[in-house]
């Protein structure tokens, strides 16, 4: 049974990103004025401290456990993009003191010297990270970076619509079956990225004449395919409008727990990992605030309330064997490990190669 | 009046402090910076060296860029040509209302503008979808009507929805929409101001209703139907929200590329030229209108 016509629901992105652009201008007005100074810590920083995040990316209590274990109180502001998060601290720190960049932005972040490095003393926890997640590499020795979460790309599909299950991205970007109901992400980098990734190539160091060759095989493919979506492939598959499209584990794992009849599998051919992860930006007026936190959230049982919530894979150890089975062996959020042996992180290769693939998407959207 | 204020020069120069200063800090200083990006150059990831370059003009001209713009104009004139054909009769009965119906049907034709246009279109997304509330009322009228033919024995078999949403057909639905208004509000203006012993005449003097249409009132309607295609056309052309919610694969507009360059491509050079390339266009555009209509008026 299929829920009948509504709303449209608002999901990490999809509404934000609409509203985000109206709303950039006044979020931040008084964020961090000359008025009215708090009560000061024992680190002789203010007791606040304010934290820049996506919607629906925290449990329930964390911030007020924050509060209890340690007197500050945070003040979170929500972005829909990394695209806004970096505009908004590109020219210059409104007052954040911690920010949840993705990998690639990371990168970005560090190569526009705009990120405080961490005092590893400061985080102790940090001992409770996933072997993989110690030293990834947009960040070696995690000198900017903790991770948050972590997703992989794959294709979320209507079991009752497939013929076998559709593991592999032809299903999507090379194959007339399922026409007219296809979701390919509007992303740039990721529809390239993955199309090189199809055609037996690197998600890195793509060359130009691959470049080229993704973007013929997107324009023959897309008579078939229904939409280039912006994130929200998770509540176009949930109301019936496509049935297979490329989107992230963490969101089809949610719309799992409202129709049994979806489910998500990354493909064999292999995929994109992303990582969302805490960083202090320069310029934070309270960085040892921002240490504790970060430390607080890499806590076992902080962490398991967090993903108990959002349903994200997690990079803590403590947290993870803390979790129930339902999440510990779920397959939609973690892929078996011969799977993620084939996926890879992407990279930020420069303006040029943004510009390219930029131009290239539309070709492909005016094609 | 001329001499009214004309004396009162403090007074009018206080007055009108708050507006140009508004207009400066928000809109000309602004544009000012955004024209000046136009002819710069990333350096970095968070600078532009501002150098006179027209390499980002050179590389807005491509084909490629050319064929996008030129498809919204595209879609903004079949926008517009909807926009009249279906606001010229609302304005016209509008006109011909009693005083008190009329303030009620301009209270209608105002009311969308209650609603941010966000969540206007998220509404119309949800009339549109394939288990939208169109197909689900088709559905429900099908299905009473197969149910009826099966007691004679020939049902009609599943309903197939009708694909309403994600294609150019929701993309100029979605825009005349929004943009009826614009051009019912104009249209309406310049018809009330009509005097109708010009109808009346025309009337009696033989011509029928069709003839009087179109050589009485389309004619005196002139200025509302320019102003109406203007105010209609130009926001069309820039339609952002719109195609990127409702649209397809193939409805890309020049502003979906054109937020790409301040997001995802981060450059904001190219972003800016072709903001300009665009306004440039649409400037040349009214300034050929008006010259032919002058032309036109000098003739007559």
């Amino acid at each position: 049974m299929r829920p009948v016509p509504g709303p449209v629901r608002s999901s990490r992105r999809s509404l934000l990103a609409g509203l985000g652009a109206a709303a950039a201008g006044l979020s931040f007005a008084g964020l961090d004025g000359c008025a009215s100074r708090g009560p000061i810590g024992a680190n002789g920083e203010e007791r606040k401290l304010n934290l820049y995040n996506w919607d629906t990316y925290t449990g329930k209590t964390t911030l007020s456990d924050f509060k209890a274990a340690t007197g500050i109180s945070v003040r979170m502001s929500l972005f829909a993009t990394n695209d806004e998060l970096f505009a908004k601290l590109k020219a210059g720190n409104p007052g954040f003191d911690v920010i949840v960049p993705s990998n690639e932005y990371v990168t970005r972040f560090r190569i526009a010297e705009l990120l405080m490095p961490l005092d590893h003393a400061k985080i102790p926890n940090r001992v409770n990270l996933l072997p993989g997640f110690v030293n990834p590499p947009f960040d070696p020795g995690r000198r900017y970076s903790m991770p948050y979460t972590w997703l992989v790309l794959g294709i979320g599909y209507r079991k009752s619509k497939m013929d076998g299950v559709p593991d592999s991205w032809k299903w999507v970007m090379d194959s007339p079956r399922y026409s007219g109901r296809i979701g390919v992400f509007s992303e740039a980098d990721d529809m390239i990225e993955l199309g090189a990734k199809y055609l037996g190539h690197s998600v890195r160091d793509i060359p130009a004449a691959l470049i080229d060759r993704v973007a013929e095989m997107y324009i023959r493919q897309k008579p078939h395919i229904k939409i280039f979506h912006h994130d929200e492939g998770q509540d176009l598959l949930l109301s019936g409008d496509i049935d297979i499209v490329m989107e992230y584990n963490g969101d089809i794992a949610q719309v799992m727990l409202e129709d049994p009849d979806l489910d998500f599998v990354v493909p064999r051919e292999g995929s994109i990992l992303n990582s969302d992860c805490l960083c202090i930006p320069k310029g934070a007026p309270r960085p040892d605030n921002a240490h504790q936190f970060i430390n607080f959230i890499l806590d076992g049982h902080n962490g398991a309330e967090i993903y108990q919530t959002i349903k994200y894979p997690t990079a803590n150890a403590a947290a993870l064997a803390l979790m129930p089975p339902d999440y510990r062996d779920n397959p939609v959020i973690f892929p078996p490990p011969e799977v993620m042996a084939r996926c890879e992180y992407a990279d930020f290769e420069g303006l040029d190669r943004a510009h390219l693939f930029d131009e290239t998407v539309t070709r492909i959207f005016a094609a | 009046m001329d001499e009214s204020w004309t004396k009162a020069k403090a007074v009018f120069a206080i007055l009108a402090i708050p507006p140009v200063f508004w207009l400066l800090a928000f809109f000309l200083i602004p544009l000012g910076v955004i024209w000046g990006y136009s002819f710069g150059e990333n350096k970095s990831l968070t600078e532009i060296a501002v150098n006179g370059t027209f390499s980002n003009y050179v590389h807005a001209i491509k084909p490629l860029y050319l064929g996008i713009i030129l498809k919204s104009f595209w879609f903004a004139a079949v926008t517009t040509v909807l926009c009249l054909i279906v606001g010229f009769p609302v304005a016209i009965a509008i006109t011909f209302a009693t005083e008190k119906s009329k303030a009620w049907l301009l209270l209608l034709i105002m009311l969308p503008f209650w609603t941010n246009l966000l969540i206007r279109t998220y509404a119309l997304m949800a009339v549109l979808r394939t288990e939208g509330y169109i197909n689900f009322t088709l559905a429900f009228f099908w299905n009473g009507l197969s149910g009826l033919t099966g007691l004679l024995g020939h049902p009609l078999g599943a309903f197939q929805p009708l694909e309403l949403l994600h294609n150019n057909f929701a993309v100029v639905f979605g825009l005349v929409y929004v943009q009826l208004p614009f051009m019912v509000l104009p249209l309406y203006a310049a018809l009330d101001r009509l005097d109708r012993s010009l109808l009346e005449a025309s009337l009696d003097l033989g011509a029928g209703h069709l003839t009087t249409f179109r050589r009485v009132v389309v004619p005196l309607a002139t200025p509302g139907i320019v102003s109406g295609v203007l105010v209609t056309l130009i926001p069309s052309i820039g339609a952002y929200l719109t195609p990127d919610l409702l649209g397809g694969p193939s409805s890309q507009m020049i502003a979906n590329v054109i937020e790409r360059q301040f997001k995802t491509a981060n450059d904001w050079p190219f972003g800016a030229a072709l903001s300009f390339l665009l306004m440039y266009m649409t400037f040349l555009a009214i300034a050929v209108q008006a010259i032919v209509s002058r032309n036109r008026r000098a003739r007559d």
